[in-house]
């Protein structure tokens, strides 16, 4: 029985959801520097719950009835996830306490949204998984609104619920019709159901319909989109970080299971709503981009259409594509920690930057850190020879395998466009003559320092060992 | 021969070079050492790659100095580099104007000269890295790199219009490369493939050839460029620094004639064959049309970048005329006009370092107080003109044979282009440097220094040599090129 306990206690989303609870304690008792602190600690116990993920055995209990799956694609996904909050609490910290915002609430809140990722990531039936679901969104809903005074802050918390409710009402109506069509919530049941057949009924297709427009809202594909940029631009920057970098790790890991799991069968009705997804996101990512003078709402746009691309390797629903989504989504989640641990530190006038056009004249006050932002900048338009070429180029590696060229050729051209905004910001920082220096300050904590000397190094030198990543990646089963 | 890896340290040097400049704080005093250690990486690359050329195999057409190891574990993607008789030249051409770009912006180039020098060394690695790949992706990562240096160059030391400029250089010439990746990985999707010399077997149906081409053919087309992709490149040349246009013309347009001889007439045969009349066509629209262009024109630089459109219409002629002339004629004329237009470029900084100004008008009968400047230009206007005995004449002269061989249509148009390319280097020659001097601000400019005969004795000499040993350059690439010629032939017959 005691062994029993242990074995439980040692599951990860039990420990992770155990060690939330002790956190929030933790911070409840602490009188001084609470929020360090407890952050300090949700650090810790994300990366013991990476190393649990990691030695996870193939234990009954955690499918719970088949509630939860467990397969290397889940588990990459997790670790992603785990990485992206960790980094993200880590290059937060300092933010939070400079603009005096010191709950110790935030750790536990990204705790508790990370602890509802990894259950989305896993989750093999309809019903778990619409309340991972919840608990990641609640808890971010929370975070989105944490700065109280602030009129924006509020703003963006309550159109992220508001928006945030009616998409789960939607995916929640599509899940009973799924259910009423099928009999069956779970996704390995409702695959053997739908074996049989060869055509889905009308009930089944609007019960599709409705979950992908639902699905499509989480990971902010347009036209479902319009949450991210105001959420992002209310949002304090570091939760803003939070966002870019988390849960889209997840709500991708979530609607490649849930097309290539229950609905593997009928490729052409979910593959043709996905199509125009990935179009649209690519295109109106980056032509919307363009115009953006804030670099939180340009950054949006970017992560609509970095989603295009992700989604142009669901399209193609091969093992490349698989691949590909897993190495797209990796570098994705390298090149915005980057960039959040950049601006989190830049402080103009004593205010964190916001505008792109205060980056002007960085790279003579400061030619590293504008050097850095131009390499990130030239990643995530997929100039070679940095990390997010070989995202894209294994995207559409994926998609020539399935004969998709008019939808690569698109792809292609996309990032053509999308290559104009991000030389922009290059272009502000070097050749715009700034009349007055000095206004811009780059404070950054140690730790911080080396998350983001991390992230830049596996920008540039993924090209000289991708091995490690890609065999991961081969390797991984859905 | 030679056990060390060769080719490689001749890629990597620049970039070794660069990683120590970037350890180097720049101020006032320490620009100086930046900028000869940036000299004398590029003229040890330039002496390494001279042993390339000594050593080099004449009586083997395929690649020498091969260096390959496994890069990516899941396909087929290697670090294959070497050397053939078609690259060597242009390595050649890289390695050897480097350092000449590097001695032209050595005092006027006055802010950021680290990161200025920095992007010179990255681009050496990449240009040279570009025409060393055997495997394609690893040439289309060199391809598409060039595009960062390049675009920091023209954006940040270029001229008023520099942002436009830039910006239209690199959007442009990424439009027409993203599709060469799709390309590529159709290619490799048919072969499990990325080599180079393997691909050159010919493993594509003839529909897929045709879509390949044209993937090919709009990278291509814009890099070297052709009417009417080549708008960018008249805003480019203009607003880029002295030492940018002279790499942007000396080596960057000739990554567009390397990769139609490499990909369209190497791997692409049948294709090819389909959309010569095509390629026939567009040359000589660009010959004809943008040498009327640079007659009209008021800028000098402007003037030699429609030559420089110009003469790569006679480039792409003699490419596609797919005869052992035409290719050699081709591949001549883009070694001159590597050398005759960088020089020109480096002739037009002389004087607007002096005057600030590139409007034509302004100058007049420089030849009274710069004879020494007068000699050497029109050195280099007697060569980008074609005359007997200059490089240039080598090139015209065996695409106009080999053109005969193919339509004496496109005879008469090339010639044509060639009577006007006279025409308007003699007017430009006549207004510049002819006359007595009208403009008073011209009375005291001072003749070409030390430094900048260093820089302009090297080209005139070799645009002198090219002229009278053409079989220097001609028999390395020979075999090389016969061998393309080869397979082009045997995969139409069949």
């Amino acid at each position: 029985m005691l062994n029993n306990i242990y074995n439980i206690l040692f599951i990860p989303e039990i420990f992770l959801a155990c060690s939330s609870f002790v956190c929030l304690l933790f911070g409840l008792f602490l009188k001084k520097n609470a929020f360090r602190q407890t952050s300090n600690l949700a650090v810790f116990v994300l990366l013991l719950t990476i190393l649990l993920v990691y030695y996870d055995s193939e234990s009954n209990f955690a499918n719970y009835k088949s509630l939860f799956s467990h397969s290397t694609f889940i588990n990459f996904f997790k670790i992603l996830a785990l990485l992206g909050s960790i980094a993200s609490i880590i290059i937060s910290k300092d933010y939070f306490l400079g603009i005096k915002l010191k709950n110790f609430e935030i750790p536990v809140l990204f705790l508790f949204s990370t602890l509802g990722m990894m259950l989305m990531i896993a989750s093999n039936n309809l019903m778990s998984m619409y309340l991972a679901i919840e608990l990641q969104s609640l808890s971010l809903y929370v975070a989105a609104a944490i700065k109280r005074d602030s009129i924006s802050s509020a703003e963006s918390g309550v159109k992220y619920f508001i928006l945030g409710a009616l998409s789960s009402g939607i995916l929640l109506y599509g899940f009973s019709l799924i259910y009423g069509f099928t009999g069956s919530m779970n996704f390995d049941d409702i695959s053997f159901y739908l074996s049989k057949y060869d055509n889905l009924n009308l009930g089944l297709i609007f019960g599709l319909v409705f979950v992908m427009v639902g699905l499509a809202f989480k990971v902010s594909a347009v036209p479902f989109h319009m949450w991210t940029p105001d959420v992002y631009e209310g949002a304090p920057n570091s939760i803003t970080g939070f966002f870019a970098i988390v849960p889209k790790i997840a709500a991708v890991a979530l609607i490649y299971r849930f097309c290539l799991v229950p609905f593997e069968n009928f490729y052409l009705e979910w593959s043709q709503i996905i199509l125009f997804l990935s179009i649209a996101s690519m295109f109106l990512g980056a032509v919307a981009a363009i115009a953006q003078s804030n670099i939180k709402r340009l950054l949006a746009y970017s992560s609509i259409g970095h989603i295009g691309y992700i989604l142009i390797a669901l399209v193609a629903a091969n093992d490349d594509g698989i691949k590909a989504a897993s190495i797209y989504m990796f570098s994705y989640m390298i090149m915005n920690v980057a960039i959040f641990a950049i601006l989190l530190s830049l402080k103009v006038k004593n205010e964190y930057l916001i505008n792109i056009s205060d980056l002007k004249g960085l790279s003579k006050s400061n030619p590293i850190v504008s050097l850095s932002i131009s390499i990130i900048m030239l990643s995530m338009a997929g100039i070679p020879p940095f990390i997010g070429f070989f995202g894209k180029f294994y995207v559409f590696i994926a998609a020539i395998e399935r004969e998709l060229y008019v939808l690569s050729v698109l792809g292609v051209l996309a990032s053509v466009i999308s290559a104009f905004y991000y030389l922009r910001i290059i272009k502000i920082m070097y050749f715009d003559e700034s009349k007055s220096e000095g206004i811009i300050n780059f404070q950054i904590s140690f730790q911080s320092k080396i998350i983001l000397s991390l992230s830049l190094f596996v920008i540039i030198c993924f090209i000289f060992y991708p091995s490690l990543l890609i065999n991961i990646s081969a390797s991984l089963t859905i | 021969m030679i056990d060390w890896p060769l080719v490689s340290v001749i890629i990597f040097l620049p970039l070794i070079g660069a990683l120590i400049i970037l350890f180097i704080k720049e101020d006032e005093l320490t620009s100086i050492n930046i900028k000869w250690s940036a000299l004398l990486t590029t003229l040890g690359t330039f002496i390494l790659s001279l042993i390339l050329w000594l050593q080099f195999d004449y009586s083997n057409p395929s690649y020498q100095y091969e260096e390959k190891f496994r890069w990516f574990d899941d396909f087929n993607f290697f670090y294959h580099v070497g050397v053939d008789g078609i690259s060597l030249f242009m390595i050649l051409l890289s390695t050897f104007l480097t350092p000449l770009c590097i001695l032209a912006s050595w005092n006027n180039i006055k802010k950021r000269v680290k990161e200025y020098m920095l992007s010179f060394l990255f681009l050496e690695t990449v240009m040279i890295g570009m025409f060393a790949s055997i495997d394609i992706l690893l040439f289309y990562i060199f391809f598409e790199a060039v595009l960062i240096p390049m675009y920091l160059i023209i954006g940040i030391w270029g001229g008023n219009r520099r942002i436009y400029a830039s910006f239209k250089f690199f959007l442009y010439t990424l439009l027409g490369s993203v599709l060469m990746l799709i390309a590529i990985i159709v290619m490799y999707r048919n072969t499990s493939s990325m080599s180079i010399e393997f691909l050159q077997g010919n493993y594509f149906s003839y529909n897929t050839q045709l879509f390949l081409w044209l993937a090919f053919f709009a990278s291509f087309a814009v890099k070297i460029p052709m009417w009417p992709f080549h708008t960018w490149l008249p805003d480019a040349h203009v607003e880029a620094p002295t030492a940018g246009s002279v790499i942007l013309a000396g080596v960057l347009l000739k990554m567009g004639g390397y990769g139609f001889i490499r990909f369209s007439l190497g791997m692409l045969p049948e294709a090819t064959e389909f959309f010569i009349p095509l390629i026939m066509t567009l040359s000589i629209v660009a010959i004809v049309y943008t040498s009327l262009v640079a007659l009209a024109q008021t800028d000098i630089k402007k003037l030699i970048a429609y030559s420089s459109v110009a003469h790569m219409g006679i480039v792409t002629i003699g490419i596609f005329l797919v005869n052992q002339q035409g290719l050699e004629g081709a591949m001549m004329q883009m070694i001159s006009h590597g050398l005759v237009s960088a020089a020109l470029f480096l002739c037009v900084g002389v004087i607007y370092d002096r005057m600030h100004t590139r409007e034509i008008e302004f100058y007049g009968g420089l030849v009274q107080r710069m004879p020494l400047y007068a000699t050497v230009f029109m050195i280099f206007m007697l060569g980008s003109v074609g005359l007997p005995g200059t490089s240039g004449f080598i090139g015209e002269f065996l695409v106009i044979v080999g053109a005969f061989k193919f339509s004496s249509y496109v005879v008469i148009g090339a010639a044509f282009g060639i009577i006007l390319s006279a025409v308007y280097m003699l007017y430009l020659y006549k207004r510049i440097i002819f006359g007595t001097i009208t403009n008073n601000k011209l009375a005291d400019i001072l003749d070409i220094n030390t430094r900048e005969k260093i820089i302009l004795i090297p080209l005139a000499i070799s645009v002198i040599l090219l002229g009278i040993f053409p079989n220097l350059f001609l028999d390395p690439m020979r075999l090389s090129l016969e061998l393309i010629i080869t397979n082009y032939e045997i995969a139409n017959a069949k």
